[in-house]
């Protein structure tokens, strides 16, 4: 059953539909079908997790060669490939591996009936809610229904009554009239997070999917359960009846709540976001995220969000136009030098965020340039404990050899008044430990942040930044992959993209105009630094590209490669 | 819920007939040894089995609700099982069935597929039917508790009833 | 009243060959060792450990013996799917959990001959390697539990278990491992799970054949409780000799059990085709009951397609064909298959002309929606719609159609499930509703149509509600 890179000698001849493809020895006939651009339908089968084989949608006809008796020539066809004897029995193409000769029918009449077949059984007990249900527009077997059911019903009983709206953890709620029991939420949890909560109980047509009352689904990958249920049985509690699917723009972006980077699709509506996704990605991620990171994007709804340019005077704040907050921060900090001005910036910046920071700290030369260091709990699967996901950037393009190493020695200068002017970029210092007094003795603090946040208050100049799903840019994760973030929404009011508020800067202090675009500003970072070499924004990709070596690697990602290599599953 | 020593001790001897890190094999043996002792699978018994073998509670769950011979509510001091199926059918079983309940006092009235099980007023008999209990060429039969019964035709019922005091 | 129906001194039918059922009810006997030995019992077993396990497997593949738990595959070939490069443990499990409706043949064996199975399954286990075995017992059978247990601890005080054996290095352990209740444990790898622990959902095949993967993911041999009895008297006559009694391709003897609408049902063994059905019924169940005629019969176990009185059937007969009808069936593997059902288990359950096939299908229905795994959809949703229709049929909401979809339904669940159990349980629907469609007519009316039935309601079959 293991799948091994394809050398020639390890392709085989497989028949799909009449036509001959070579296709690696050991791959799943579901593979072989679907690299042979046809689709089966399937419901249980996922390929990071092993196969059950339960939902039976998968049924297709299949046929080997002869095996002649020695010295016999097998019959040959037109193509010069031994005939097939179809076998009467049609078989599952999720679990069986081809093997050389064999023939699949996807579209014969026997493989039809089986699918309308299922069809049917599928939905006699299924409730008729589409129209109340979340997975409307993106459930299979509404869409299979269209493509291979009856159109009408032959089932005069009545339903299997089953449980319904029951809550099975925090964020999530089980509709178990709804479950096809495919058993792709009890393997995920079991096989991929080890935390074996589900279970079926009662038998036949009364299975109902559910956890133990005293042991409930609350691990930090719960919300994976509910992307992998092919119906709308699990739904999740922040996105249940919020949006319609089919309106929503889907964005594919970052998730930006640690160093791992997991990639992830955003979808949005008309300004607002309605949920975040993982987005599959081999290298990174696998086809997973964590719970926490996909409600990171519930901090771009803070009510305390800055929406416009602001500037203290006395005691109070007034709100600007972005010409002069930027007139007014460049030429405050201006009249510091050297030691006089620090910069804190943050691991949470985008590289080219990062890099127009280095190039405003060329003209400003601050005595020290700092990022503030973000430390959490992580995991043995994909949550990290650097909680800053752009480290490897700020590493890289500001030159930071040991993330907020100088925080305490800027407060104590800050004290001793060797600091007089101080540019906050993306972190609330009073979060770090700065206290009020100390930030109230600055002679100029200028801040960029979205939240109105107690540095906010404290700044002589707030200028209104972008949250990630806000803006784009590019970060590097914690094993050194270089990724795209991309824009789901607009900022809210006047605040702008952080990248722009750092280009305006930087025009405003020395006067230069070289950018445009964002992209100029990767081209820029691209011929200055010689990781970003020969890349620019667009050649990164969907799925980002490595561009440094960290001796990191993701536990989860090599037990999943452990699984593939045993056969137990696809990958 | 308190788990006498000497059930301990046969719990642990049960467990030894499996590899090591097959504990999960002890599953049903030990339910059928607390089902023993207190008559029925209760919620603690659940929790207990799954500690002891060191596997979800969601696990044993899964077990106690799929197979029959396990209750998860009390029956009465005896619990007979009559066959329900083909042969045992032909010779007359739901006849048995129906008389047993008269004799004894048994309302099924309200037994459903989730709740299989009906008690006499008294709390001295409870009563469900069972699929083959493969002795069709003796049909009707039942269990009671552990004793097996066969031809047990309605005319035999109450000599059946009057063995269990 | 607790033992199942002892009659000592019972004596066998003349056409019967007594070899598996040689003690039962047999004067003088009793289950202990000692009668046992004293009657030559575990000779076979010294003889076995004087050859070379492959030799054992030899004889069982010389004997043709095939599986009589319902599939009928030979058990010489079946252990010789064990990979010769093997590094496992190996596993023996007898599977005890006779629970075909109509078989009640393991049942006396158990309780009257436990040392046979006993000697049957250390022999076995011998030959195929296997240091542990486990006996998987139906829960329904608690009593024969107990008296297994008994001579399990007969068997390991005169050491024939544990390390040593007969002064041998053969060692093995027998465990007897409980059911609670499940047809479905019945299906190899459902019990293989259910042993583990698990829900005893069926594993695919392949990748998981239990000779390669089986309990604990080793190599695992899983055999009915008469099959490994058969392998005690193929090492007493050699395999060779063993063949000779029956006909080739089903050699042997086996227990047939008959229930149902006969002057005398019960167990009867006799050479595997040497006997026709009309025999077993006339002969040996003393016909019919009175005043009655012979309607149907399902041969072999509840999911046997039934046989309709008066239909005819061609067989092989030599290098020709023949044409038969039901009375002339020899009772045997091949020839059951020729007339389109099974010789299973051996249950076979005959109907006379009194009785509603609406009705016994229902009660079948209600058996195999009740036993359902529910792991696969087509078997999960197909069981019981099938038995809600019969319900509906019988507490008169029938409408025409019902008909065409009950074999509809059985259409799409046959060869589309996980397990055998898919076939065990559209194979009574598609049998019955092909061979007496009149009388699943005469369970439906026009007028039905489009009436708000009441599917609530409760028939006389429905006794474990749905």
């Amino acid at each position: 059953m293991v799948a091994s890179k394809d050398s020639g000698e390890n392709l085989v001849s497989v028949q799909v539909d009449d036509h001959w493809i070579s296709v690696p020895r050991g791959t799943r006939m579901i593979e072989a079908c679907k690299q042979a651009a046809a689709e089966v339908p399937h419901y249980c089968y996922h390929p990071k997790l092993t196969s059950p084989g339960n939902c039976r949608m998968c049924l297709v006809e299949m046929g080997m060669p002869p095996r002649p008796s020695p010295g016999e020539e097998p019959e040959l066809d037109a193509d010069g490939h031994a005939k097939i004897n179809w076998m009467p029995r049609p078989v599952i193409a999720c679990a069986n591996t081809v093997v050389d000769g064999m023939g699949i029918r996807t579209q014969s009449l026997l493989a039809k009936e089986c699918r309308q077949g299922v069809m049917e059984f599928l939905l006699i007990n299924h409730p008729l809610d589409c129209p109340i249900c979340d997975q409307a527009g993106e459930c299979t077997l509404q869409e299979y229904s269209v493509e291979h059911g009856n159109g009408q019903s032959r089932f005069l009983e009545s339903k299997v009554k089953k449980p319904k709206n029951v809550e099975i953890g925090p964020r999530i709620r089980l509709d178990d009239e709804r479950c096809v029991l495919c058993s792709r939420c009890v393997r995920f949890s079991k096989e991929v997070v080890d935390d074996d909560v589900f279970g079926f109980v009662d038998r036949g047509s009364h299975s109902v999917l559910t956890v133990h009352p005293d042991r409930k689904l609350e691990n930090n990958y719960s919300l994976n359960t509910v992307d992998i249920c092919p119906v709308g049985a699990l739904t999740s509690n922040d996105f249940r009846f919020k949006m319609r699917v089919w309106f929503m723009r889907e964005t594919k972006s970052l998730c930006t709540g640690c160093a791992r980077g997991c990639n992830t699709v955003v979808g949005s509506r008309e300004g607002k976001i309605y949920r975040q996704s993982p987005r599959e990605n081999n290298d990174v991620n696998s086809a997973w995220m964590c719970d926490t990171g996909r409600m990171e994007y519930h901090q771009l709804e803070n009510p305390a969000r800055l929406t416009e340019p602001m500037i203290k005077r006395g005691k109070k704040h007034r709100t600007v136009d972005w010409p002069e907050a930027i007139c007014r921060a460049a030429r405050d900090l201006t009249k510091f030098k050297g030691e006089q001005l620090a910069i804190i910036a943050s691991g949470r910046m985008t590289n080219e965020e990062l890099y127009l920071t280095r190039t405003l700290a060329e003209s400003l030369q601050p005595g020290v340039v700092d990022i503030v260091k973000r430390e959490g709990e992580g995991d043995d699967y994909l949550s990290h404990c650097d909680k800053n996901p752009n480290v490897n950037g700020a590493r890289k393009v500001l030159k930071i050899r040991s993330p907020g190493s100088k925080l305490k020695s800027i407060r104590k200068r800050i004290v001793e008044d060797k600091i007089k002017a101080l540019l906050v970029i993306g972190e609330d210092l009073i979060d770090c430990g700065f206290t009020e007094g100390e930030l109230s003795s600055l002679q100029c603090l200028v801040s960029s942040h979205i939240i109105a946040n107690p540095t906010a208050k404290m700044s002589h100049v707030v200028l209104p930044g972008a949250g990630y799903a806000e803006k784009r840019g590019s970060m590097i994760n914690a094993t050194g992959r270089l990724q795209r973030l991309n824009k789901a929404i607009d900022p809210p009011g006047q605040s702008r993209e952080d990248w722009e508020i750092l280009h305006e800067l930087n025009r405003a202090v020395d006067g230069c105009d070289g950018v445009t675009e964002l992209a100029d500003v990767f081209t820029q970072m691209a011929s200055t630094l010689s990781i970003f070499k020969g890349l620019s924004l667009s050649r990164i990709g969907d799925l980002g590209v490595d561009v440094m070596d960290t001796g990191e690697t993701v536990p989860l990602l090599e037990r999943e490669a452990r699984r593939v290599s045993e056969g137990l599953i696809v990958g | 819920m308190e788990v006498p020593k000497e059930l301990e001790k046969e719990a642990d001897d049960f467990i030894c007939h499996y590899p090591q890190e097959e504990k999960g094999s002890a599953s049903l043996p030990l339910l059928h040894l607390l089902q023993r002792e207190f008559g029925y699978i209760s919620d603690d018994a659940i929790s207990w089995v799954a500690e002891k073998l060191g596997t979800e509670p969601i696990k044993i769950l899964e077990l106690v609700t799929f197979y029959p011979g396990f209750r998860q509510k009390a029956p009465g001091k005896y619990h007979i099982r009559v066959c329900r199926t083909l042969s045992c059918a032909m010779a007359g079983c739901h006849q048995t069935m129906e008389k047993i309940c008269e004799l004894a006092g048994i309302d099924r009235s309200n037994v459903s597929h989730h709740d299989p099980i009906a008690i006499s007023t008294d709390g001295k008999f409870s009563i469900e039917f069972a699929e083959c209990l493969a002795s069709c060429g003796t049909g009707p039969v039942c269990l009671v508790g552990d004793d097996f019964h066969e031809e047990v035709k309605p005319e035999n019922t109450e000599q059946l009833l009057q063995q269990y005091k | 009243m607790a033992d199942p129906r002892y009659i000592a001194g019972k004596k066998p039918h003349p056409r019967e060959r007594r070899m598996i059922f040689r003690n039962v009810d047999r004067s003088g006997w009793d289950a202990s060792i000692a009668t046992y030995r004293k009657d030559g019992g575990y000779r076979e077993l010294k003889k076995a450990l004087k050859m070379k396990p492959a030799a054992v497997t030899d004889e069982v593949k010389a004997s043709g013996l095939r599986g009589r738990g319902g599939a009928g595959f030979p058990t010489g070939v079946k252990w010789g799917f064990i990979p010769p490069d093997n590094n496992k443990p190996i596993y023996l499990i007898c599977n005890a959990d006779e629970s075909e409706p109509g078989t009640f043949k393991d049942r006396y064996i158990i309780h009257q001959d436990p040392h046979q199975l006993l000697e049957g399954i250390l022999i076995s286990s011998y030959a195929v390697g296997a240091k542990v075995a486990y006996i998987y017992i139906r829960e329904e059978f608690p009593e024969g539990a107990v008296i297994l247990e008994r001579a399990i601890e007969e068997a390991r005080t005169a050491k024939l278990l544990g390390k040593k054996i007969l002064g041998t290095d053969f060692e093995c352990e027998i465990y007897i491992h409980r059911g609670a209740g499940a047809y479905i444990c019945g299906e190899e790898t459902g019990l293989i799970e259910s042993l583990e622990g698990k829900r005893p959902y069926p594993r695919i095949k392949p990748p998981y054949f239990p000779a390669v993967l089986g309990l604990y993911m080793c190599p695992t041999i899983v055999n009915n409780v008469e099959s490994l009895c058969h392998v005690k008297h193929v090492m007493a006559m050699g395999g060779k000799k063993y063949a000779q009694l029956g006909t080739p391709r089903n050699t042997g003897t086996r227990i047939l059990c008959v229930s149902g609408d006969v002057q005398k049902p019960g167990y009867f063994e006799i050479e595997v085709g040497k006997l026709t059905m009309g025999e077993l019924i006339e002969d040996l169940c003393g016909g019919m009951k009175k005043g009655r005629k012979l309607k149907a019969v399902i041969p072999g176990g509840s999911s046997a397609k039934v046989l309709r009185a008066g239909e005819t059937y061609t067989i092989r007969d030599g290098d020709k064909e023949k044409t038969i009808g039901l009375p002339d069936i020899p009772m045997d593997f091949d020839s059951l298959a020729a007339c389109g059902s099974m010789a299973g288990s051996g249950g076979v359950i005959v109907m006379d002309d009194s009785r509603d096939m609406t009705w016994v299908l229902n009660n079948i229905n209600t058996f195999y929606a009740h036993e359902s795994c529910g792991q696969c959809t087509p078997c999960r949703e197909g069981s019981l719609w099938m038995k809600k229709i019969t319900d509906r049929m019988l507490s008169g909401g029938g409408v025409p159609s019902d008909v065409e979809t009950l074999v509809s339904v059985g259409n799409n669940i046959a060869g589309r499930t996980i397990c055998a159990f898919g076939e065990a349980c559209a194979w009574p629907t598609q049998s019955f509703v092909a061979k007496f469609p009149e009388e699943f007519k005469k369970h439906t009316s026009r007028r039905n149509i489009g009436k708000a039935l009441n599917p609530e309601t409760k028939t006389a079959s429905a006794g474990l509600g749905d």
